[in-house]
């Protein structure tokens, strides 16, 4: 018997978790992946939202600046990276001109701080790349950019050193009410807990109508991406959006913290809670909706493309649905954008709150902080060379685009990679130019060697994702 | 104290090995080749099928078999090398950060550099196939090394999207390890393979050939399960309705070749946006003093042997570098127009070049009966005519020093249709 049973480890389920593992309590998070960071929290637009757009007084707004404002200190003490590269939203016609300025008085209700409306010089002077066409912006120093699979494993880990347990694998089917509290019927078995944590993302209203009286329903909105080659990473230094319309805050145009060049997302709704395919249709609406923003992008810098999934309800609310749903249910459910940035504070609020609930007291030996993977490419001369004459590994470059070493990549797996793509997500080898052409085979033979599976067994993201068939005719005899 | 040596060579590969040969044999002494895999060789290791080296040796050998011939000579004139060694950054300065296991990270000063990384293979991203991003889905070349090098097997059923020689050969290859190769899609209404490999790799194994047909869908969540094809238009557009699905568990990529010359740009050398390689002149020397470029890293060849003969060239313009230094005279800029996309070298020096120059280029789009021309500043120099020209096979013309006229500035290539004489 749990005391708290999470369901969904993406960045929301896991923030969740350890603000939970502050406190004395037997805590699981049950994640249907192979990995934490497998669902909506791995394919988004990677920023920190200032918090100006949401509705004033709505759940969004204020978890929303309160995460914005969480996030810097948050990111120190897990070590991982942020950078505040501030944001723009652009306007391409005088007309709008009031529209911009609605936007920056909801921003000031909102407690959005340092908000600012910059003519075209003062816009073009900041972001030299910006389209002539933009004739004004809104300026939002405290935007800034994190890498979403780093806060997820970031906050996975330490939850995880702080008592937290994770189950992969383990696709929750169906939930029941028992005397002391929930029988959760997975995949994997049976698990028993005092409360439920609804975390689950585009699933998460299956698991809330399952409850609860009032019904929510998600329909999934997608958004296409398109990633470019490092070398473009400094066409923009802001992130840089579009005035908002009904579907989204719009195409944007930014830089990531690993120094690519990212444009998405698009926007439209699906029924179907697993396509992630991208379309044709998609990345050619990206690209024109880019080009308003910047033009002359060098599309043919493009590295890969993606599509994120958001979880949008469509029934029964128009704003993040969080807290105590049903007796000892609680949701976190809806969590679109501005999602990843409200993370940190949704965490607290609803740990908070599941404490409360089950009178639960503060750990006295609470591990705030944790320590990243080594980032050998950042070192300095003399720390790497150190580094390396302790742990050859870190002298073996395997990634080349990336320039990720052997020493890196076991880190990873020691931290829990198991596939290709849950290596790809922590230490970044395979996420470069060549997308693991040169690479692949070499970090499969890692993963083989580290955790004693053949290498015929690993698959790309955890399931039915098996890389190879078997052996050549030659190997065979 | 930083290590200084007067040549290195970055990449052991058929390129770098050449190089490296002909500066020792022109003089240099000091010489170091720097290279990032475990052996020498490059991408030669996972060529196991024969057809290399006709040119050169006058017979037919298999990649390792032509590699082992330059490894022997340059074991032979104990040229050191630099296994597992990772070349970090390049200076504009010419000093090169590397690492490696065995000897961890240090600073190496070179009195001249040869850039021969050789190139990577153009990813799915780069061409925006929508689908799913599932299992399955592999580049022809890293497919080549887990078949050839690593003994294992990508799929069993495949469809392979363009038409690039690694796609043929993988073609091949699969199916003589037993998979079902059902399709090779070209975007392009010709195959920018050789016609030797058109033949050998698809023709006799009935494997089909779809020209101007592309991938327009990749189906299956967790692992490939089968792809679209759809005909393209002129524009290279899909057609609406004709779509075909074919069930697959594996998709081979070999959409094109790129010069792989992040390093070059670390240390500030000019790229031709064409080649994506860098700007040389006749010696092979970049932008930036004492740097020289061969072989794929220069401009993707469809021969080794030529990359070979480029690298001897490098090797003894290095050389010549070292020993005298370079003297900068007037420069002839050498100009690809109609039908020609570009050449290597892009300009020459009349005053310093040697007797003679190769000039080394590729057609844009496939012709019958017409010829190169070359047209020192306006002035027909050379006529060749040429039966068959495609954008597959490089085709290259020698310049005799004594041909081209004092103070020429500028000699053009063209393509010129129409019967030959």
């Amino acid at each position: 018997m749990y005391d708290v049973v999470i369901i969904g480890g993406g960045v929301i389920g896991c923030a969740i978790a350890r603000e939970l593992s502050r406190y004395q309590l037997s805590l699981c998070v049950v994640e249907r992946e192979e990995d934490v960071c497998c669902g909506t929290s791995k394919a988004n637009s990677a920023i920190v939202h200032a918090g100006f757009d949401a509705e004033p007084g709505s759940k969004k707004a204020l978890f929303n600046v309160q995460g914005s404002q969480m996030m810097e200190q948050l990111c120190r003490d897990l070590d991982i990276s942020y950078d505040r590269c501030g944001s723009l939203v652009l306007c391409f016609d005088e007309q709008d001109l009031p529209r911009l300025e609605a936007l920056r008085l909801r921003g000031i209700e909102n407690g959005v701080e340092g908000l600012e409306i910059l003519d075209s010089a003062a816009l073009h002077k900041m972001e030299s790349a910006v389209s002539d066409k933009a004739v004004a912006a809104l300026y939002a120093p405290t935007g800034a950019i994190i890498c979403p699979f780093g806060l997820t494993y970031a906050l996975a880990e330490n939850a995880a050193d702080n008592g937290a347990q994770f189950r992969f694998d383990t696709c929750v089917e169906r939930i029941e009410r028992t005397a002391e509290g929930f029988a959760i019927h997975t995949s994997n078995g049976v698990l028993e807990s005092r409360t439920v944590v609804n975390a689950a993302g585009v699933y998460a209203d299956e698991l809330h109508n399952q409850l609860c009286d009032s019904k929510l329903r998600i329909v999934p909105r997608r958004g296409e991406y398109c990633l470019l080659d490092r070398k473009d990473g400094k066409l923009v230094s802001h992130t840089i959006f579009q005035l908002p319309s009904a579907l989204g805050k719009g195409v944007l145009v930014t830089p990531t913290v690993h120094g690519n060049l990212l444009l998405g997302p698009t926007a439209a709704d699906q029924e179907d809670k697993e396509n992630t395919a991208t379309s044709a249709a998609g990345i050619a609406a990206l690209t024109a909706a880019a080009a308003l923003s910047v033009s002359n992008l060098p599309m043919r810098d493009v590295i890969t493309g993606f599509t994120g999934l958001r979880a949008h309800i469509t029934e029964g609310a128009d704003d993040f649905v969080i807290g105590e749903s049903a007796e000892g249910f609680f949701d976190a459910a809806g969590i679109e954008s501005p999602g990843l940035t409200s993370a940190p504070a949704i965490g607290a609020y609803l740990a908070q709150l599941v404490a409360q609930k089950l009178q639960a007291a503060e750990k006295e030996n609470f591990i705030a902080t944790r320590r990243g993977i080594t980032p050998v490419k950042e070192l300095p001369f003399e720390e790497r060379r150190a580094l390396i004459e302790r742990d050859a590994a870190y002298g073996q470059v395997i990634c080349r685009c990336e320039q990720i070493t052997e020493g890196e990549i076991v880190e990873a797996i020691r931290r829990g990679a198991r596939s290709l793509d849950g290596v790809k997500r922590r230490v970044r080898a395979g996420m470069g130019r060549c997308q693991g052409g040169f690479c692949a085979p070499r970090v499969m033979e890692i993963i083989s060697r580290e955790l004693g599976v053949a290498q015929t067994e690993l698959t790309k993201s955890g399931g039915e994702s098996r890389l190879l068939v078997g052996y050549t005719k030659e190997v065979q005899e | 104290m930083m290590r200084e040596v007067q040549l290195a060579i970055i990449g052991g590969g058929p390129a770098g090995l050449a190089a490296a040969i002909a500066a020792r044999e022109s003089g240099v002494q000091d010489i170091v080749i720097i290279e990032r895999d475990r052996e020498l060789g490059g991408i030669l290791n996972q060529c196991i099928h024969a057809g290399f080296g006709l040119h050169t040796f006058g017979e037919e050998l298999t990649g390792p078999e032509y590699a082992a011939r330059f490894i022997a000579q340059v074991r032979a004139l104990e040229i050191p090398c630099l296994l597992d060694t990772m070349v970090l950054d390049l200076s504009e300065d010419r000093v090169l950060t590397v690492t490696s296991r065995k000897e961890g990270l240090q600073q190496i000063k070179a009195g001249a550099v040869i850039l021969a990384m050789g190139c990577r293979e153009r990813p799915r991203g780069a061409l925006n196939i929508p689908g799913f991003r599932c299992a399955g889905v592999w580049s022809a070349g890293t497919a080549q090394r887990l078949v050839n090098m690593e003994g294992m097997m990508p799929g069993r059923e495949v469809v392979i999207l363009g038409s690039g020689d690694i796609g043929l050969i993988m073609a091949r290859r699969m199916t003589m390890e037993g998979a079902k190769v059902k399709a090779v899609a070209e975007v392009l209404p010709y195959s920018g393979g050789l016609k030797r490999n058109i033949v050998q790799c698809l023709e006799d194994f009935d494997i089909p050939l779809l020209l101007s047909h592309t991938v327009v869908d990749i189906h299956g969540k967790k692992r490939l399960e089968g792809v679209t094809l759809a005909q393209v238009d002129e524009n290279r557009a899909p057609i609406a309705g004709t779509e075909q699905y074919i069930p697959c568990d594996t998709l081979l990529l070999s959409v094109g070749l790129l010069p792989e010359n992040e390093l070059s740009s670390s240390a500030g050398v000019s790229l031709s946006p064409i080649t994506g390689g860098p700007v040389v002149g006749d010696d092979l020397a970049t932008s930036i003093d004492g740097v020289f470029a061969c072989g794929n890293v220069l401009h993707v060849h469809d021969l080794v042997d030529f990359v070979s003969q480029e690298a001897k060239q490098a090797g003894e313009s290095a050389a010549r570098y070292l020993q005298q230094h370079t003297q900068i005279g007037q420069r002839t800029e050498l100009r690809a127009v109609n039908g020609v996309r570009y050449t290597v070298p892009q300009h020459i020096d009349l005053a310093h070049m040697g007797e003679e120059v190769t000039v080394r280029m590729r057609v844009g789009q496939p012709y019958r009966r017409a010829a190169i021309c070359v047209y020192a500043d306006g002035t027909l120099l050379r006529r060749l005519p040429k039966l068959v020209l495609a954008p597959g096979e490089m085709e290259r013309v020698t310049l005799r020093r004594d041909q081209i006229p004092a103070g020429t500035k500028e000699i053009t290539f063209c393509i010129e249709e129409g019967e030959t004489k």
